[in-house]
């Protein structure tokens, strides 16, 4: 069995800083997409070049922001931004 | 160089800031300070209340010298946009 090595939260979040991502909030069906500037202790989030999606229609970039941890469902990277994988 | 998203707060003090919240609210003022809860004092702020009477989008602003806002309320703070 190969041996499992879990990728925790944390460090998860980590990765994604500097990153394309997508935030999803639990109300409105609101989405914010953009480039992670910083996370802290508690997951707040801060994007530059943020988008603003409700109903997966955009509402125009409002640049940079700072997303409370509590409004958010999940995140993600934004793969339709995403790097190409190199060799 | 900002680490924690609370500094892009910090940076913004004293400066106009965009502030959404809960329950289709919005509000707009000056940033005099805020903690790491997002408890927020704005001055010469301005609120606006969305709401929708028989399907149409109707607002009504209100506007304070000096506020406090329940950090638990805020959902996204940002500069605030240019007119």
């Amino acid at each position: 069995m190969p041996e499992l090595t879990p990728t925790n939260p944390k460090p998860f979040l980590r990765q994604l800083v500097d990153k394309y991502i997508v935030v999803t909030l639990k109300f409105n069906n609101t989405k914010y997409k953009g480039k992670m500037v910083s996370t802290d202790n508690y997951f707040n989030i801060q994007l530059t070049e943020a988008e603003e999606f409700v109903g997966d229609v955009s509402k125009g970039v409002v640049g940079d922001i700072f997303i409370r941890c509590n409004n958010v469902l999940w995140i993600g990277e934004d793969l339709s931004k995403a790097e190409p994988p190199t060799e | 160089m900002s680490d924690t998203p609370l500094d892009l707060l910090r940076l913004n003090l004293d400066e106009k800031v965009y502030v959404k919240l809960r329950g289709a609210r919005k509000l707009t003022g000056t940033l005099q300070a805020f903690d790491s809860h997002c408890n927020i004092v704005l001055s010469d702020a301005e609120e606006t209340i969305y709401e929708l009477v028989d399907g149409n989008l109707r607002f009504e602003t209100k506007t304070s010298e000096m506020i406090f806002v329940r950090g638990d309320s805020v959902t996204l703070v940002t500069a605030q946009p240019e007119e």
